[in-house]
């Protein structure tokens, strides 16, 4: 008995069993399983609705408690798949190509800058007054200055959340200390050059070395905020590049007075030299500098060191006129076929997102939203109210192609910067290092 | 003296007679159809996804195809090579994947043998230092990048940490200097790679008989000599294998660059593939990408062809 029982039970028979029944189970669940629906680009869950964000850290967590927030309206977890990517150029990069594969997220985020080229695109769906209006919101509820920046042939192609300028962030001992403190723990007025400088050495005094961190090690995005900062500060500042990315138009002299006034700082010692992201924070959180350039942001950071007392201002004034780098994130629709329910779905996610506009506020974001900007809650949050005033003076990147927040052109200049800083390369051959790599960019079409 | 030209002989005595019917290949004698039927899975993947994607890579690459429109595009002709022929970065991106594979193949071959001859000699708890050896190759890109850009961190990391405690003042980090950030690149690729050729060179040494190595020394050959005229040439075919397949892994190198250092500082660790990944889809030029692709593609070509010819040289001497 034992030896017959392998002729009744061939490998054959058992391979054919095998497909067939795959095949029943395939058929069976062709209806709802994962891979059906991706076979035949059917939505996975209908009900669910699809958010790409870029959102790590404090951010990423005040997010997600506003996704909690819009799940609790809309019966739990199920309703939202949110999805979050590491932000700059790969992101961008993700949303393009799943747009263009037709596996777009219902709603996305995007920076104010990069949404533009994303429209050229064709990407991004314009949204229209009626879709404001079915959720009750008009252009009256933005903030002027980052609703006209969106604004792209005369269509409506972000809706933003906020702005967010780059800021100084101080270490309240180190610069009480110095004597840059009055009477009620506000840091004094330092706009000016003079003034400055002589904050810096005061602190570089008190710190024995470093007075002020700019993170530029494996960083390409902070030196240029700081850059685009103070160089339009100076009168006559231009466009660093213009016409949609062909011509390179930046100022040289200023070009060259913001370059070497920070290469002095570093040889003056009250500069880093060389710091990365995070170590550029921890200079300033452990007292060993005073100041610390950066978005505003990472307040969340700072709030979550045990015993560092600390403050926000607006970047420094040393030039001519008062300017913040600063971009502003902003909600997106990304192309693709749309019921109207589904459309007015996005809407309302939008929508009820804005609303938690205040959980957001928190992260340090000046919000774009006038009923949580205007409100009394926010004007007393402190010290986001201290330096709330640098999004009037925001400075945006010019628009091109390749440019932007995270973009090839931020990382192509911000590097250069950072070399700069790193006294690795003068300011003219970090321009000529720039112009030749940016030659490419300048000379090509944009492919959008 | 050795195995190896016993065993290309007659192979060699089979291809000068082809005639033979026996040795015609059996995908043209009777049973053609079902081998056909066999390899048609497969042959459909690979049509699908390398043959029919290289077409596709040599057509764009004549045209301003954008990665968001669909169709080609305006026609370029030999625009985009004349582009990236004349970009100074492309030069550059090639150069540092060159730099790289000169950084990884001689210390990748030479420490796995080394290292394989060491694990080999050991008698117990030999598992131990297998395990060790290849446990990092199992682990993936990402991880490995982590951990080694947590070593290399300035200021706080595990190398700057190390050389406090010798009292050297620990610099910008390995990964901050345009001059060292492709070295720390090559160094995490060999403790990360390591393992694989190890593992070819460690199974070619339990192959050699052991016969040999016992003459040897009845003989009186020193280790030494018993490694440099027994192990050696016994693990000849091992080595042109791995050397093979190191410079291919090399020219391909893209994960490590692309999660440790993005390219930068500058450009200075851009390789070819960042580049293209850059210009296919950041850029959305999947034109010029194709282009700097096929000349990469060209590169990889003229290389294995290079090798293969000193190969046949060096083969040709020793018969």
């Amino acid at each position: 008995m034992a030896i017959n029982a392998p002729a009744t039970f061939t490998r054959r028979a058992l391979l054919g069993g095998g497909v067939a029944a795959a095949g029943t189970l395939a058929l069976a669940g062709c209806a709802s399983s994962p891979l059906a629906a991706g076979l035949v680009g059917s939505p996975l869950n209908p009900e669910q609705l699809i958010f790409w964000n870029l959102f790590g850290g404090g951010d990423g967590s005040r997010m997600q408690t506003m996704e909690a927030g819009y799940e609790k309206l809309h019966g739990g977890g199920k309703s939202l798949q949110a999805t979050v990517f590491a932000w700059g150029n790969p992101y961008y990069s993700k949303l393009t190509l799943a747009t263009v594969g037709n596996k777009p997220p219902d709603v996305a985020i995007s920076h104010l800058t990069r949404a533009k080229p994303l429209y050229d695109g064709d990407i991004l769906e314009p949204i229209t007054d009626a879709d404001l209006a079915s959720v009750g919101l008009s252009a009256g509820s933005f903030n002027a200055k980052s609703w006209a920046a969106q604004k792209t042939d005369g269509r409506n192609i972000a809706i933003p959340l906020d702005t967010h300028p780059l800021v100084m962030f101080f270490n309240s001992d180190v610069c009480a200390k110095a004597g840059l403190v009055d009477a009620d723990g506000k840091l004094k007025n330092l706009d000016g050059m003079d003034a400055f400088e002589s904050a810096l050495a005061a602190v570089s005094k008190v710190t024995g070395g470093t007075a002020i961190t700019v993170a530029n090690v494996s960083e390409t995005a902070t030196p240029w905020r700081v850059f685009w900062t103070f160089y339009n500060q100076i009168k006559g500042a231009t466009p660093f590049i213009s016409d949609n990315g062909s011509t390179l138009s930046v100022n040289e002299d200023a070009y060259t007075e913001v370059t070497s006034r920070l290469q002095k700082w570093v040889k003056n010692g009250w500069l880093n030299k060389g710091l990365d992201y995070a170590g550029a924070q921890t200079q300033m959180f452990t007292g060993k500098a005073a100041f610390y350039l950066q978005g505003e942001w990472e307040i969340t950071t700072a709030q979550s060191v045990s015993g560092l007392k600390f403050g926000m201002v607006p970047a420094p004034q040393i030039y001519d006129k008062p300017a913040a780098q600063a971009d502003s994130h902003t909600f997106v629709l990304p192309r693709k076929d749309r019921t109207p329910e589904q459309r007015k779905q996005a809407m309302l996610f939008i929508k009820q997102m804005l609303d938690q506009s205040q959980t957001w506020a928190m992260g340090g974001h000046v919000p774009a939203y006038l009923p949580t900007l205007d409100s009394a809650a926010y004007k007393a949050l402190e010290p986001q109210a201290d330096y709330a005033s640098a999004a009037k003076v925001a400075v945006y990147d010019d628009p091109a192609w390749y440019g932007g927040s995270g973009s090839t052109f931020e990382a192509t200049v911000g590097a250069q910067l950072g070399l700069v800083q790193q006294l690795a390369a003068s300011p003219q051959a970090a321009l000529s290092a720039i112009k030749q790599q940016l030659q490419v960019y300048l000379n090509t079409p944009s492919p959008l | 003296m050795t195995t190896a030209p016993a065993a290309t002989r007659p192979a060699r005595a089979v291809a000068a007679t082809p005639s033979t019917p026996q040795r015609r290949s059996p995908l043209s004698r009777g049973d053609a159809r079902p081998a056909w039927l066999f390899l048609l899975p497969f042959a459909l993947f690979y049509l699908a996804f390398l043959i029919g994607p290289t077409i596709w890579m040599l057509i764009t690459s004549f045209f301003n195809t954008s990665t968001v429109r669909s169709g080609l595009g305006t026609f370029a002709g030999f625009a985009n090579y004349g582009e990236m022929l004349s970009r100074a970065d492309f030069w550059s991106s090639m150069w540092h994947t060159l730099q790289f594979t000169i950084y990884t193949t001689p210390p990748l071959v030479i420490l796995a043998f080394v290292f394989a001859i060491l694990t080999n000699r050991i008698r117990r708890g030999q598992w131990f230092f297998r395990l060790a050896f290849f446990l990092p190759y199992i682990l993936p890109s990402a991880t490995i990048s982590l951990i080694w850009v947590f070593i290399f961190t300035p200021g706080s990391g595990l190398w700057a940490a190390a050389q406090s405690a010798v009292g050297i003042t620990p610099g910008a980090g390995v990964l901050a200097s345009p001059k060292t950030a492709m070295i720390g690149i090559a160094i995490a690729t060999v403790w990360w790679t390591l393992g694989f050729n190890f593992v070819l060179y460690l199974a070619g040494l339990q192959e050699i008989p052991r016969e040999l190595y016992e003459a040897a020394a009845v003989d009186g050959a020193s280790n030494w000599a018993q490694i440099r005229y027994i192990t050696l040439p016994m693990l000849g075919r091992t080595t042109t294998l791995v050397i093979l397949l190191q410079i291919v892994a090399s020219l391909k190198i893209f994960d490590q660059v692309y999660l440790m250092t993005s390219g930068g500082p500058g450009i200075s660790t851009q390789v070819a593939l960042t580049l293209i990944a850059g210009t296919g889809f950041t850029d959305n030029r999947i034109g010029a990408a194709s282009a700097a692709s096929v000349l990469l593609f060209i590169v990889i070509i003229v290389i294995a062809i290079i090798r293969q010819l000193v190969d046949r040289a060096a083969a040709r001497k020793e018969a």
